[in-house]
């Protein structure tokens, strides 16, 4: 049994190239060393607070729970953040820790663009260079951020090999920084890779869990009977959670991105459709086929468009401490007009996946009951592919 | 000495690599035949992997080749046992480790001793995380082979403490790939190799020529050369074994008088 470093249970690891060892070992004794630092903390607050704009609202939606007429529903308002999801709490705290180990220059991968943005707005703040990977795929889908990262002063590479999406791009970041490690800091954008990015970038993550656990405290007095987020990688999730872990009352549910269902080849659904495996860096759940060749994924959501999940997740799966269900892209796009309509908040399509499932979870739940919905960035990058999925075609 | 040791006991080896099934493995099993005729002393057989994360675009379109025409891992397994009884060379597998955790590590080991395969690269597994495989290696006789880079530094002691068959030194940063020139003092990283094992290193990564080839020998023990063979099949297809043969022939010919 794998008992090595950076372990959840069977998953983790560190399966990477020899070349790439030293930075990674280099890289845990940083975070180490820095991590429990007082200084540190205080300028990674000072960030969060001053330029990200935390702490990000707890808001209760109450026409929303209104209209599905039960649990409570509170949306905790990552897309409220400086670049518009919470890509930036792991981006600061990576590219400051980055900076402490005298690294000048980030290179980061990127699918929906959202963390190639919130990478490429950090490199601007602290004087970085930068440069995002993004699959052609997704540079077309996402043409508005691509420019937006090269406004900001990053290169943007385009990723054409497999299926150019996020999978692609994580691979050729991967590269890159074997090229060229001795300035250069890889910021990973999900809770995945080899050790120790996984905890770094859930520690970096976990202040949403920790602001959700005390604004809820404050505003009722008790800890939420649910706590839901969108799973690709899985961030945004791993930080949700991450303080409610303990809490066995609450349950964690993450929601996958089925593409066109479960039962197609057109899914994303890891947990749901994957089994175990070892890649970019991990052991974990992966899409793939019984040679273990990496499944070509679908999703409408190219920040869910991933074939594996995170290595913790896998394992609150595997202990049974968190669900993780899939929601087609139908259901998805409904949720994303839906809470548009109903709360006039545009959620990231990524987040309407975890809001499509509150829109089934919480009519079942009595009314004294509280979900919190973790609306993990917002969906003004998705107008135009929306539009195009319900046969509109609008220019950006 | 097993196998692969023994390749290197007389001269330097000159170690080719080939993709499995690219562009099909009727042209592999030619262009092999003709790799061993021509000096090759020991040939590593790539199985092809949908996202080889230490691959440059040669390496990686050959595998994607490979996938398309429909290549298995059964089928390689199948391929190499008939292959075995022909060719004297001792082969190792180059693939990536979920296409052998995939598979099953034992039943990988064991498909693969069968196959009569003498040792396996697995260039995303490193010193760390070789223990789930090695020990099964270990059980049927196949020598999971170390990788030293020109970042491993203080690594090295400890890798090639353990290392088997030989050590795979990676000429430079990055992936594989020819290289115009490689600027490592690869001299040193050799030096403290042998002052901690008997296992021979051979140097792979960027070696596209044979005057590359007689020098990088000339540090180490032997030359491994798999994007300069790989791109000759990419632009020759199925009339690539001929010119792979000739290619081969000057390659090993250089490396042998290293």
């Amino acid at each position: 049994m794998s008992d090595t470093k950076g372990r959840f249970g069977v998953h983790g690891g560190q399966y990477i190239p020899e070349t790439l060892m030293n930075a990674v070992i280099e890289l845990e004794e940083a975070y180490n060393r820095y991590k429990d630092d007082p200084e540190f903390n205080r300028e990674l607050i000072e960030l969060y607070n001053e330029y990200a704009n935390r702490p990000s609202r707890l808001y209760y939606a109450k026409r929303l729970t209104e209209a599905l007429g039960g649990a409570k529903i509170y949306l905790k308002r990552e897309d409220l953040n400086h670049t518009g999801a919470h890509k930036i709490n792991n981006c600061l705290g990576q590219a400051l820790l980055a900076k402490k180990m005298g690294k000048t220059r980030l290179i980061a991968e990127t699918g929906a663009g959202q963390h190639g943005v919130a990478t490429a707005t950090v490199a601007a703040l602290l004087d970085m260079e930068c440069v995002v990977f993004m699959g052609k795929e997704d540079m077309e889908r996402q043409a508005l951020n691509v420019y937006k990262m090269r406004l900001l002063g990053s290169e943007v590479v385009p990723v054409t090999t497999g299926t150019g999406t996020l999978k692609d791009a994580v691979s050729q970041a991967m590269r890159e920084w074997t090229s060229r490690i001795a300035d250069t800091h890889y910021c990973l954008g999900s809770v995945m890779g080899p050790h120790p990015f996984p905890t770094i970038v859930r520690d970096f993550q976990a202040v949403i869990s920790r602001e959700i656990k005390e604004q809820m405290l404050e505003k009722e007095g008790r800890l939420p009977d649910a706590v839901i987020a969108c799973v690709g990688g899985g961030s945004n999730a791993i930080g949700s959670f991450y303080h409610f872990i303990e809490d066995k009352d609450v349950r964690l549910i993450g929601c996958e991105a089925a593409g066109r269902g479960i039962d197609t080849f057109e899914t994303a659904a890891t947990i749901n459709t994957g089994r175990l495996g070892i890649f970019h860096g991990m052991k974990s759940y992966f899409c793939q086929n019984e040679y273990g060749q990496i499944a070509p994924v679908y999703s409408i959501s190219a920040g869910l468009d991933y074939p594996g999940i995170g290595p913790e997740h896998a394992y609150l799966h595997d202990i049974g401490r968190a669900e993780y269900v899939a929601i087609t892209d139908d259901e998805a796009v409904e949720a994303f007009e839906y809470l548009s309509k109903i709360e006039g908040i545009i959620p990231a399509i990524e987040s309407s996946h975890a809001l499509a499932y509150a829109k089934k979870l919480a009519p079942a739940m009595d009314k004294d009951k509280i979900i919190v919905v973790t609306v993990s960035g917002r969906g003004d990058k998705d107008c135009a592919a929306i539009a195009r999925y319900r046969g509109e075609d609008i220019s950006e | 000495m097993s196998r692969i040791t023994e390749a290197f006991k007389d001269h330097k080896a000159f170690i080719p690599f080939i993709t499995c099934g690219d562009p099909d493995l009727e042209t592999t099993k030619a262009c092999i035949l003709e790799m061993a005729k021509n000096g090759a002393d020991i040939i590593e057989l790539g199985i092809p992997f949908s996202d080889p994360t230490a691959e440059g675009p040669v390496i990686m379109e050959a595998d994607n080749r490979a996938l398309s025409g429909g290549v298995t891992t059964d089928q390689i397994f199948e391929f190499t046992k008939e292959l075995s009884r022909e060719v004297s060379v001792p082969f190792l597998y180059m693939t990536y480790a979920n296409v052998v955790f995939s598979y099953g590590i034992e039943k990988f080991m064991k498909e693969a001793s069968l196959a009569g395969v003498s040792g396996l690269i697995l260039p995303d597994v490193p010193y760390e995380e070789k223990k789930d495989f090695s020990e099964i290696c270990d059980k049927y006789g196949i020598e999971l082979i170390s990788m030293i880079a020109p970042t491993s530094e203080d690594r090295i002691e400890m890798i090639a403490k353990e290392a088997k068959g030989y050590i795979y030194v990676v000429s430079s940063l990055g992936v594989t790939g020819e290289r115009s020139s490689i600027s490592t003092d690869i001299g040193s990283m050799v030096k403290l190799v042998k002052e901690n094992t008997s296992v021979p290193c051979a140097v792979g990564f960027g070696i596209s020529n044979p005057d590359q080839a007689a020098a990088m020998a000339g540090l180490s023990d032997g030359a491994i050369v798999g994007s300069a063979i790989v791109k000759i099949i990419a632009k020759e297809g199925k009339n690539a074994p001929q010119k792979v043969g000739e290619f081969v022939k000057a390659m090993a010919e250089a490396v042998h008088k290293a």
